[in-house]
């Protein structure tokens, strides 16, 4: 016992002896401008992985083109959408599955950072990342934003084919707040409901960016959307035991993500067909993500989307850092990447 | 261990800090106990020799010396720092080679390790500069802009040394480092990692299941069921065991039978 304490001494003089030769360059390193290195480095290499592997690009470029061309053009003549918001006047079906698949496009690209995080840590690059002196959390989350950005790149070459398809955005003279909230019935008494739409003006747009605009005011949609959906992946990858799951992860997250959300139909025809479905959307957080990627082309910013976006990013998010957290997390307790030797 | 703290507070963080302790560390997965009661020590300038079968331990040993996950019992202190404690500056310290293949092989081999240098905060002109430098000392400097895919595996894995070394650690961590290699890029690799340890007197932890990667000079931990049964100089561990060869001793002193790297 007694040895082990003057170690124990010794040891603390060890520290402050090594912490006094290297606390300068320690300090240096992971100063602010370190972070931003890492930052950097780590989106950086995200769209450079992307930008090399071509195939990848154009597989998520075809998926939502496909939908566009064929689906869509066949239940153009089946599917009357009516005037909804943020729509001003009928619109055909193309134009209403934009957003949908713009939605669609930031869940596969989510799912598949997801997959390429369960296959890092079973190859070990994911280790590579964790081993380094920045917070885990923070690594998480430029991960994640890595993942975001190549996504952005994927819609804006989606919207790019789709202008000649004539798939633009409306003339946006001012960026409105639109909020309207008919919360499901046992919801309504807690946090009560606007039913008719509530319209604020925020600011004018200038004439020579009007045609244009909804290119722009649909990016901090598109950035946290992809955020909420990239958490959820992130959260999925530290549950996902091995790489053959995303089979199961298509067929359990991702068609039904997709499917019972407002991407492919307004909700008022889901309601009229089954009332408890309807129910189901409204409990689907991807629907939310559409809405707001849906408004914010149309130069609109959905309060209710807003709110319930970023109120299940954060939830994500936290689920992700806690599963990757060195102590308490679920790796830690399962034997995590690499397994148990 | 008791020489650990002999030079007190004024002497510069030279090799009286300790490149690595463990002490006193256990894990458990569930029920199922992986590690029981391990501690070792490696030195500055010391190439210590972690021998053990699969399924020892050493990965998850590696898993918590890296943060992978906490250690719940025990200390792991890296150049004087605690893991658990003061993550930030024990990662500092360490560089590792995993035992799988890390690299991108889409990018090249100086995009892969200015990759690394920015998950330790360097970037820019510094970067590259460490870069072209880590590459230097594994010889593969004129390959910079090469694809990691046209690497050979013995390339691959001095590539990954190269990485470990960039933001300049005291301790290097290698996993099972030359399994898969063949003799010629074994030894190429056995011969860098140990010229480090004269040139930068880096403490170097060499788990691996071969036994003829043991010198005399080097020191050995012997894992075995998750438990250290020897911890010291190779001519000590035979004399504990009064075998004349490293395999010898630790079929010996493990009870294996058998071809070890079969058994493995």
């Amino acid at each position: 016992m007694m040895s082990t304490q003057v170690i124990s001494a010794n040891d603390a003089d060890n520290a402050a002896t090594a912490d006094s030769v290297i606390r300068h360059e320690a300090a240096r390193r992971l100063g602010l401008s370190g972070y931003f290195a890492c930052f950097y480095g780590i989106v950086w290499r995200e769209v450079l992985r992307y930008v090399h592997q071509r195939e990848r690009f154009f597989s998520a470029l075809v998926r939502p083109l496909i939908w566009l061309f064929i689906f869509a053009a066949g239940f153009r003549q089946t599917l009357g959408v009516s005037i909804i918001p943020p729509y001003e006047s009928y619109v055909l079906y193309e134009e209403f599955i934009a957003p949908g698949l713009i939605g669609m496009i930031l869940l596969f690209n989510a799912m598949q950072s997801s997959l390429s995080m369960v296959y890092d840590r079973e190859t070990g690059a994911m280790r590579t990342l964790l081993v380094s002196p920045f917070p885990r959390s923070f690594l998480l989350i430029s991960k994640l934003l890595g993942g975001v950005s190549v996504a952005l790149l994927q819609v804006y070459a989606f919207l790019f084919v789709a202008w000649f398809w004539e798939i633009q955005p409306p003339i946006i003279s001012e960026i409105k707040v639109f909020t309207m909230y008919d919360p499901p019935m046992w919801l309504a008494p807690i946090v009560g409901s606007i039913k008719e739409p509530i319209v604020h003006s925020l600011f004018g747009v200038p004439e020579f960016m009007q045609s244009y605009a909804g290119y722009i005011t649909i990016v901090p949609a598109l950035l946290f959307a992809g955020l909420m959906l990239g958490s959820l992946a992130l959260f999925m990858s530290s549950v996902i035991k091995q790489l053959e799951n995303f089979a199961g992860v298509m067929n359990f997250v991702i068609f039904p993500m997709f499917f019972a959300s407002s991407a492919l139909y307004p909700l008022w025809r889901i309601r009229e067909a089954s009332p408890l479905l309807y129910e189901v959307c409204r409990l689907n957080p991807f629907s939310y993500a559409v809405e707001l990627i849906r408004f914010g082309f149309h130069g609109q910013i959905d309060t209710t989307s807003l709110l319930v976006v970023l109120g299940c990013t954060a939830v994500f998010l936290s689920a992700a850092i806690f599963a990757y957290n060195p102590s308490k997390g679920l790796i830690a307790r399962r034997g995590g990447p690499g397994g148990a030797a | 261990m008791n020489a650990i703290g002999s030079s007190g507070k004024t002497a510069p963080a030279g090799d009286a800090v300790p490149a690595l302790v463990v002490r006193g560390v256990s894990h458990h997965f569930g029920d199922k106990k992986v590690l029981d009661d391990v501690s070792l020590n490696v030195a500055q300038g010391a190439f210590v020799v972690l021998l053990g079968l699969n399924g020892a331990g050493k990965s998850t040993l590696f898993s918590l010396i890296t943060r992978l996950y906490d250690n719940v019992s025990g200390e792991i202190i890296i150049r004087g720092f605690d893991v658990r404690r003061k993550p930030s500056l024990a990662l500092q310290r360490l560089g590792v080679v995993f035992q799988s293949r890390t690299l991108d092989g889409d990018l090249s081999l100086l995009q892969n390790l200015k990759y690394h240098a920015a998950l330790h905060g360097f970037s820019g002109a510094d970067a590259a500069a460490r870069a072209e430098q880590a590459l230097g000392v594994v010889g593969l400097g004129e390959r910079a802009s090469e694809r990691v895919r046209a690497l050979s595996g013995g390339q691959a894995r001095r590539v990954e040394i190269a990485r470990s070394l960039m933001h300049r650690p005291d301790l290097l961590l290698l996993d099972e480092a030359t399994v898969g290699l063949d003799i010629g890029s074994r030894e190429s690799v056995v011969k860098i990692v140990r010229g480090l340890v004269e040139t930068r007197r880096l403490g170097v932890l060499w788990a691996t299941h071969l036994m003829d990667e043991v010198k005399s000079g080097d020191e050995v931990v012997v894992l075995h069921k998750g438990k250290v049964l020897y911890g010291g100089s190779v001519p000590g561990f035979l004399a504990k065991t009064g075998k004349t060869t490293v395999s010898e001793a630790f079929r010996a002193m493990t009870g294996t039978q058998g071809p070890l790297e079969e058994a493995a």
